[in-house]
This record gives C-alpha cells, structure tokens and sequence, in this order.
C-alpha cells in the first residue's frame, strides 16, 4: 500500500510533497495498519464486555442490561466507559508513582504487540514472520509484566499478593502452553501462522484438531491453559475478589483501571485466534467455498484480485467467528466453574496438564512419524504438502538460491495486508 | 529501496538509542523494581534491534527468555524476598571500580571481535543485502546449532572443513552449564527448607 500511496500523492498532491519523497507513504502505511489492528484490543473489548454482562445475565438466569441503547442494552459497556473517565485517577501514597502509572500501558502494549504477528487471513497480517507462533506466545508473556509491577507499585498487600499469585501462575503456564503449540508447529513443519492456517484448507476434515485423536485432546489442554495465562476464572487468583479484594488492581481506579481490562479480553481475542488458527483451520471454513469456486489464493505469490480480495474478506470474518466462539466459551466457563485455589492451580499445572501433554505430544509424534491416516484422506482437498509450495520463502533452499526475489514477495504480503486495511 | 535503507537506520537509530538510555537508567537507579524494569525495556528494544535485522526469531527468543522469563523471575525473587533495606541498593565507590573495570573489558573484548568480523569496514549497502537475504531464515541457524553448516557445504578446503562442524560444542557446553545452574538452584532451595526445619 505503501506503494500506490506515494503514486497517489505523486499524481494529486505534488505541489506539497516533492515526489521523490518515498517516506509518506510507508508512514502512512504503518499508521493506517497500526490503527486498524488497536481497534482489535479496544473496539472488540467493548463488544466482549457487553457479551460478558449479557451471557452472565442470562447463566444466572436473569436479564443483563437491557437499557442503554435499546433493547439489548448495546451501549451499555459504552456508558460504563464514559463513567470510568470522569472517575478520579488516583495513586495512593505508599505507591511508586511512575511504574504504578505506566502499568496499566504495559499490559496493554503487550496485548496489542501479539496482534502484529497474529493473521487475518492470507497475507492480511500486520508483520508477517515466519516464527509467528513463538513471536505471539512470547509477547502474550510479558503482559504479566504489567500486572507484576501494578501489584508492586501500588503499595498495597493486597495488590502484592495478587501480583506474586499472578507470575506462578503466568510462568508455570507457559510450559504446558509452549507445548501445546508444538504439536501444530509439529505436524505443519513451521511456525508461520499464516502457513499453518493455509495447510488446514478445505473441509473441515482438515483442520488439524481431526488431524488425530492425540491432537483433538491437545486442543482441550491448551485452552485450559490459555485461560490460566489470560488470567481469567477459575484461573483468576491474581484478582480474587473473594480473598483479596481486587487483587492487583485493587489500587487502580478510572481509565487506568479500564486498561487492564482492555488488556485483558485484548489477550483472550489472541488466544482464542490463536487456537483458531493452530486448531480450527483459521479462516478456512468447514465447507471450502471460495477454494471451490476457485476465488480464495491458493499461494501467497499470487497478485492481487478483486475476487482473492472478497475470500479473503469472508475468511477474516470467519476466523473472527471463530475467535468470538473461543471468547464466548471463556466466558461460559467464567460464570459456571467456582475460582480454584493458588496450590490447586499449580497443581493443575504441572501434575496434570504438563504430564498430559508430553504423552499425547508423544503419541502425535507417533501417529505423524507412522503415518497413519486421518479424517483429511477420506475425504481429500488438498495436500498440507502442496501448500507448502506456494510458499517460497519456507524453504531455506529456495531462500538461498534466490535471496533478491524475497524483499518482492514480502511486499506482496504487505499490499495485501494493505488491501485488508482500506476494508 | 533506497528509502527503505534509510528508515531502516533511523529505526536502528530509534532502538539503539532506547536500549542505551535504558541500560543507563538501570545504572543510575537505586529501586530494585525500577531497575528491573528499566532492564526489561531496555531487553525489548534489543528485542527490536534483532528484528530490525531480520532475525525474527531471536528476537523473539530475547522476549520468550530474558523478558518473559528471567526478568519475571527476578521480580517475583524482589518481591519474595526484599524486604525495606533491600529494595533500594547504594552503589560504593569500590563497586564502581569493580564494574567499570569489568564491563569495560567486555566492551573492549566486543568492539575488538566486531572490528575484525568480515566486511566490517564494508559500505552500509552490502549489509543492506546481507539482511534482507538472511529475512525469513532461521533454519540455517537452526542446522548449524545441531552441528552442519548448510551455508558452507560447498568448502573444498580440507583444512577448512573440519573447522565446519557448526556450534554444537559451544551449544552442549552452554547447556550444560544450564543444567549445572539447575542443579545448583535445586540444591539451594532444597537446603535452605532442611535448615528450616532443624531450626
């Protein structure tokens, strides 16, 4: 996109920016892709929000908001917004100022940074690299960080309590995480996300939770963990409201307060993306229409069409889907399962999930290494192998031999990113 | 591209310049917390520094280990174990001269290697080619780890060719340490509980 900004300027605004000045329109580029991918964490955080109140309305069976804005109440988070920036910011006494302020930015920075490495659809991807997953996994790590030095630098017991609760936790986790990931990482040979998620279309028989019974059950202790590393209940000891009052952010009040939270459905989106996209076949629907009637890319080299671009808009809308169904069992789990205590989440840690997933981890590594069948072959769409193809850049030899081809492909990637950015 | 050559160096510019001014304020603070913090932006800006170069990988390495874990846990040992006299640390004179002497050498060890790494002294341009040609490649590093240098498979060198066995020594002396540290980490926590309990 950055392209084709500078040959507009070039042919409408010449007489402001001399033409041989290239650098506006890649500023404008990033600024449009970075805008684009904070609405993510701040917009969808206003959509979870008010699917929080309502799906926890009606679990205890009553009605939720219901007022503002209509029926439905839609704009109810909107208003719980305004009400959180007229509160009064304050920062206790005992507090250290500066790292209690900066906080809450931390937090979020980290939940945003994950969104730039995490796709859309193909080539829709803020930065597209081709250690996604392990780029994703270790910038969701450092949202930690920010809780960690909230619960410190409030000054409080509470809040230290929450926040030492929070890095166990947050760290255990982190292993069994890591090898959940491996074993999609595993049966695809990569860890480029938006590889992953292309090997996985066609039928829904594709998508690699089918791929064998071992990696079905890896998909189920993953998530218990991407709930335990989102800090959300059962798994929520870092607040507790029940023991500690609120935790880490027992101090924070207003907008500073309100980060966190954004920080915190901005996480359970990137989680539940991520399983979409490691699990469910990403934006390839369980029925393969735009590969059936031939508009969905099939490699990454391909130039842009007005057809690719429309799949690809139905594949982000359907990983979005996918995504909102990850978030909305989250929340199902919040409102049903009591809170746990600190020594049985650590227990549920590295006496059950760690165990759990190194032997189902050895036995996919069997089934791949066997090969034996799954569901893809009975009803057969397309070879993981022959997507790897489209792929130039996956493969080290090509890479080698063509080194000067490779800045091209990339800025094909990016205009298609672009393309997805002027939606 | 020319463009894009200089907006690489201003955000080389941009990441060089953080991790410096960080690495100072961890110098030139005395709060414990503040310094870990200070660390970690200055962890993540190198971070940056090894994306810019397009090893995405080890950049991503530097978050997962030293910021995500290493820095986590010296927040949570602060946490655990500072009490009113710990979290703020003076520096004596002595330390100075210890630190200034140390890290020092290292900076004169390092300047020394990367003045005689080949085409140090070459134009900006063919560093240019050299990382947009290593972008997306981590598999090399990867073989070259478990001990084949898949760059240099060509080397008729005979002489030379012994020398290519990759990092593997360097990689199981590195984990072993790491498994020593381990150890010894276990040992410790074990024996401060059995003291404990005599007590």
């Amino acid at each position: 996109m950055g392209e084709s900004i500078n040959l507009f300027f070039d042919a409408y605004f010449s007489w402001l920016i001399p033409t041989d000045w290239e650098s506006p329109g890649y500023i404008l580029t990033a600024l449009i892709q970075a805008v684009l991918i904070i609405h993510v964490p701040a917009v969808g955080a206003l959509i979870f929000i008010w699917m929080e109140r309502k799906i926890s309305g009606r679990i205890q069976d009553r009605l939720g908001p219901t007022r503002v804005g209509g029926k439905f109440g839609w704009l109810q988070t909107l208003a719980d917004g305004l009400k959180l920036i007229t509160k009064e910011d304050l920062t206790p006494g005992k507090a250290d100022a500066m790292l209690f302020k900066l906080a809450p930015y931390l937090s979020f920075a980290a939940s945003f940074a994950a969104l730039l490495a995490l796709p859309f659809a193909t080539g829709w991807v803020g930065q597209h690299t081709n250690v996604a997953v392990f780029f994703v996994l270790a910038v969701l790590g450092l949202e930690v960080f920010g809780v960690i030095l909230a619960g410190w630098a409030s000054g409080s017991k509470w809040s230290l309590f929450g926040a030492m609760r929070e890095a166990a936790q947050v760290v255990s986790y982190e292993v069994p995480i890591g090898l959940c990931v491996i074993v999609p990482v595993m049966i695809c040979g990569t860890m480029d996300l938006v590889t992953i998620s292309n090997m996985q279309a066609g039928w829904f028989t594709n998508w690699l939770i089918f791929h064998d019974p071992f990696t079905s059950l890896v998909f189920w202790i993953y998530f218990t963990c991407a709930i335990a590393s989102v800090n959300r209940a059962p798994f929520d000891l870092a607040e507790a409201e029940s023991e500690l009052v609120a935790g880490f952010h027992t101090e924070y009040s207003g907008l500073r307060w309100s980060i966190f939270f954004m920080a915190e459905y901005g996480s359970m989106y990137v989680v539940s993306a991520l399983a979409a996209i490691l699990f469910f076949g990403g934006w390839n629907g369980p029925i393969p229409i735009f590969h059936l009637i031939g508009w969905a890319y099939d490699a990454a080299g391909e130039p842009i069409r007005l057809t690719g671009w429309i799949a690809n808009l139905f594949g982000c809308a359907n990983l979005i889907l996918k995504a909102v169904v990850g978030v909305t069992v989250m929340i199902w789990v919040r409102w049903t399962l009591p809170r746990l205590r600190i020594d049985q989440v650590i227990t549920t840690c590295w006496k059950y999930c760690v165990p759990l997933v190194s032997f189902l981890f050895c036995g996919v590594l069997l089934w791949s290494t066997l090969d034996w069948p799954s569901p893809n072959n009975i009803v057969p769409h397309q070879a993981r192998s022959e997507v790897r193809e489209g792929w130039a850049y996956d493969s080290p030899s090509a890479a080698v031999e063509s080194p000067l081809e490779q800045p091209e492909g990339d800025e094909i990637e990016t205009a298609q990113a672009d393309s997805g950015g002027s939606v | 591209m020319v463009m894009l050559a200089g907006w690489h160096f201003v955000l080389f510019l941009l990441f060089a310049v953080l991790a410096c001014v960080f690495a100072f304020l961890v110098l030139f603070t005395s709060n414990i917390v503040r310094m870990a913090f200070y660390l970690t932006l200055a962890l993540g800006a190198t971070a940056g520094l090894f994306m810019l170069a397009g090893a995405h990988f080890v950049g991503a390495m530097q978050l997962m280990i030293y910021v995500g874990g290493t820095l986590v846990l010296l927040i949570f040992g602060v946490m655990l174990t500072a009490q009113e006299g710990f979290v703020t640390m003076k520096t004596r004179g002595g330390d100075w001269v210890l630190a200034v002497a140390a890290g020092g050498s290292l900076l004169f060890l390092l300047i020394v290697a990367a003045m005689y790494m080949p085409g140090a002294d070459e134009a900006a341009a063919a560093q240019q080619v050299l990382t947009e040609a290593d972008t997306h490649v981590t598999t090399q590093l990867g073989l070259a780890l478990v001990g084949t240098r898949i760059d240099r498979l060509t080397e008729t060198d005979e002489t030379l060719r012994q020398g290519l066995s990759g990092y593997l020594l360097p990689f199981e002396i590195v984990s072993v340490h790491l498994l020593v540290v381990l150890v010894g980490a276990a040992y410790l926590a074990r024996a401060r509980r059995h003291g404990d309990a005599t007590r």
